[in-house]
C-alpha cells in the first residue's frame, strides 16, 4: 500500500510549497532584489486563513493610552510613550497570541495577515509599530 | 559488582544526533548488549516556574504554553483548570466542549509527529515523510481555528478565546474524514510492515508490573496493558460524559507485551479515538457563551482578588500532566506554580526498557516513551555559577530554615518565592 502511495507521488505535485523559488537561489537576498526589478517571479507563500494572527495592526488615532495591552502582553513587546500617551510595539519580540487585541477596550489593535517579518535589524521600521 | 571486565561505559548525550533533546545516558555495555543505564536529566531547565512569579496570571498562561511546543494546548488547559479551581471560576459548557476539541486535535498532531520520529529512528525515512505530510492537515486545521500553526493561544481562564465558527465546521468534518480514510494506510504502513515489526517487536519491553511500580503514564503505561488514562480515571471538562476508555493493545486484538510495537499500536489507535471524540463534540456541543469573562479587565480584577490553591490535571498526548497553583488576594502573580509533565513520570521506565537490548536499539527505545525534556526539567540548582546536586539532608535543612523564616516574620510566603 505504501509503495502505491510512493509511486503515485512521483507523478503528483509535491506537498511542499516551493517558496520563494522553485529551486533554492544562490543568494536569497539577491533573488529578492531581482524580484523587485521584475527579472524573476516569486512563488507565492501558502495563503493564510481568514482569522490568521499576524503582525499586530495599530490604529494610533483610536488609542486612548490605557496601557491595558502592556499589562497583558506576555512577551513585553509594548512600550508606553508617556508624552503622547500612545504605544510603540517591538514586533521582533511578539509571540502572536493577540491577547492585546482581545484586551483593547477601543479596538485600536487588530490582527493583520502579515507574516513575512524576517529582518537583519530587529529595530527596523518594518518591525516597529507605532 | 558481579559484572565482568568486559563491561564498558558508553556515554550518550547530553547533545547527540540520536537524541532530539538534551539528556545524558551512561550505558554499561557488554559487547552489543546493554547491561544497565544511568540517566541524568536537567539540561533543558529554564526556570519557567520562577519567571511566572514575576508575571500576572494572563502572562503566565502564555508562559505555560511555551513549556513545550507540542503540548501547547495541554499546558494552558491544565493551568486554567488549576486557576479555575483555585479562584472558583465556572466554565460555560460550550467552552468545555471546545477545549476537548482543541486538545484532541493536539493529540492527533502529537501522535503523528511521534510516529514520524519513530519511523526515522528505525531508519525508515520514507514513512517519516509520509506521516509528516499527512500531519499537515491537522496543523492546517489548527491554524484555521486558532490563527497560529503552533502555540495556539486558545484557552483562557473561564473559557476559550475562539469559537468554531459555523463556516469552519465543514473543514473540521473534512479533516476527520481525511484521517479516517487514511488510518488504514497508516496502520498498514506501521503495524503490518515486516521491517518495522522486526525492529520493534520485543524491543524495549516494559512489563505491566514494572509500568505500575514505576508509575508510568500515558501511552507508555497503556502499551503495557494498564488501563490508565486521566480522561477515564478522573474525568474533567466533559470527558466524563463522552465516556473515554483507555486504549490498550487489546483493542487491536493483541495481548500487550509493552514493547515499542505496542506503543505504536496505542498511539495510532488513539488517533482514531480522538477523531471520534472530535466528531461527537462537534455535534453535541451546546450553543452559548465561550467564556465567563468576555472583558479582560474584569478577568484581571477577579484574578487579583482570588485566593486559594488549585490542582489541574489533563491527559496530554504523552500522559498525565499536573499543574498546582496558589493564589493570594491582592497579588497578581501566582505565589506558587508547580508543573509535573508526563515525561517526568515516564523517565524511570527507561531503565527496565533498556536492559539487555542492543546498542542499535537505543534511539528507538529512547524515543518510544515520546520524551519531552523541556517539559520535564524543573529543578536544577546552580549557585555561584557552579551546578551542584542538593542532597536530602541539605534540602531538609533549607526547608526548616524557610519554615523558621516564614513563621518568624509571620508574613505570608515571600512574594517572589524567597529563593533558597
Amino acid at each position: 500500500m505504501i509503495l502505491k502511495t510512493l509511486f503515485s507521488q512521483l507523478f503528483t505535485k509535491p506537498a511542499t510549497n516551493r517558496f520563494p523559488a522553485k529551486y533554492m537561489p544562490k543568494s536569497v537576498l539577491g533573488f529578492l532584489g531581482k524580484v523587485k526589478e521584475g527579472k524573476a517571479t516569486l512563488v507565492p507563500p501558502v495563503p493564510v486563513p481568514p482569522r490568521f494572527r499576524g503582525k499586530i495592526a495599530y490604529d494610533r488615532e483610536k488609542c486612548i493610552g490605557c496601557q491595558l495591552c502592556i499589562r497583558v502582553c506576555p512577551a513585553k513587546v509594548i512600550e508606553f510613550l508617556p508624552e503622547v500617551k500612545k504605544i510603540r510595539m517591538h514586533v521582533a519580540r511578539c509571540t502572536f497570541c493577540a491577547q492585546c487585541v482581545d484586551a483593547c477596550p477601543v479596538d485600536a489593535l487588530a490582527e493583520s495577515p502579515d507574516f513575512l517579518l524576517s529582518d537583519t535589524d530587529r529595530s527596523s521600521a518594518a518591525l516597529t509599530v507605532e | 559488582m558481579a559484572e565482568t571486565q568486559n563491561v564498558y561505559e558508553i556515554p550518550i548525550g547530553p547533545i547527540h544526533p540520536a537524541l532530539k533533546e538534551p539528556i545524558r545516558f551512561t550505558f554499561r555495555v557488554e559487547g552489543e548488549r546493554i547491561r544497565g543505564v544511568d540517566i541524568r536529566a536537567g539540561f533543558a531547565h529554564r526556570g519557567i516556574e520562577f519567571m511566572a512569579m514575576k508575571r500576572n496570571l494572563i502572562q503566565t498562561l502564555y508562559l505555560s504554553e511555551r513549556i513545550c511546543g507540542i503540548c501547547s494546548i495541554s499546558h494552558p488547559i491544565t493551568i486554567t483548570l488549576a486557576v479555575e479551581r483555585a479562584a472558583g471560576i465556572e466554565v460555560p459548557p460550550r467552552a468545555q466542549y471546545l477545549r476537548v476539541i482543541y486538545s484532541e486535535l493536539e493529540r492527533i498532531h502529537s501522535h503523528l509527529l511521534w510516529a514520524g520520529v519513530a519511523a526515522h529512528e528505525l531508519g525508515f525515512d520514507t514513512l517519516l515523510h509520509l506521516t509528516w505530510k499527512v500531519r499537515e492537515q491537522v496543523l492546517d486545521l489548527l491554524e484555521e481555528l486558532s490563527g497560529n500553526r503552533i502555540d495556539y493561544a486558545l484557552p483562557i481562564y473561564g473559557g476559550v478565546r475562539r469559537d468554531v465558527a459555523p463556516e469552519q465546521i465543514p473543514k473540521v468534518e473534512a479533516m476527520v474524514r481525511y484521517y479516517r480514510g487514511l488510518l488504514d494506510e497508516l496502520l498498514d504502513a506501521f503495524l503490518r510492515d515486516p521491517s518495522v515489526e522486526a525492529r520493534t517487536r520485543n524491543v524495549g519491553i516494559l512489563t505491566p508490573k514494572e509500568a505500575d511500580s514505576l508509575c508510568a503514564v500515558g501511552p507508555t503505561a497503556r502499551a503495557s496493558g494498564l488501563s490508565k488514562d486521566v480522561r477515564q480515571d478522573r474525568p474533567y471538562l466533559v470527558y466524563g460524559e463522552l465516556g473515554v476508555k483507555a486504549i490498550t493493545p487489546r483493542d487491536y486484538g493483541l495481548e500487550p507485551r509493552g514493547d515499542v510495537y505496542d506503543k505504536a499500536v496505542v498511539r495510532l489507535l488513539e488517533v482514531a479515538q480522538s477523531l471520534d471524540l472530535i466528531e461527537t463534540c462537534l455535534y453535541e456541543m451546546p450553543e452559548g457563551e465561550i467564556t465567563s469573562f468576555p472583558k479582560i479587565p474584569a478577568l484581571l480584577a477577579f484574578l487579583k482578588k482570588a485566593e486559594g490553591e488549585g490542582l489541574g490535571w489533563h491527559e496530554a498526548p504523552r500522559g498525565e500532566v499536573i499543574h498546582y497553583i496558589r493564589l493570594e488576594a491582592g497579588v497578581e502573580e501566582p505565589i506558587v506554580w508547580k508543573v509535573k509533565a508526563p515525561t517526568y513520570s515516564n523517565l524511570m521506565s527507561w531503565v527496565p526498557m533498556f536492559r539487555d537490548q542492543e546498542v542499535a536499539d537505543i534511539p528507538i527505545i529512547a524515543a518510544s516513551i515520546d520524551p519531552c525534556m523541556c517539559c520535564m526539567d524543573r529543578v536544577h540548582v546552580v549557585r555561584d555559577g557552579s551546578p551542584g546536586t542538593v542532597l536530602k539532608e541539605e534540602l531538609l535543612r533549607l526547608s526548616r530554615a524557610k519554615t523558621d523564616r516564614v513563621t518568624r516574620h509571620l508574613s505570608p510566603v515571600p512574594r517572589h518565592g524567597g529563593g533558597l
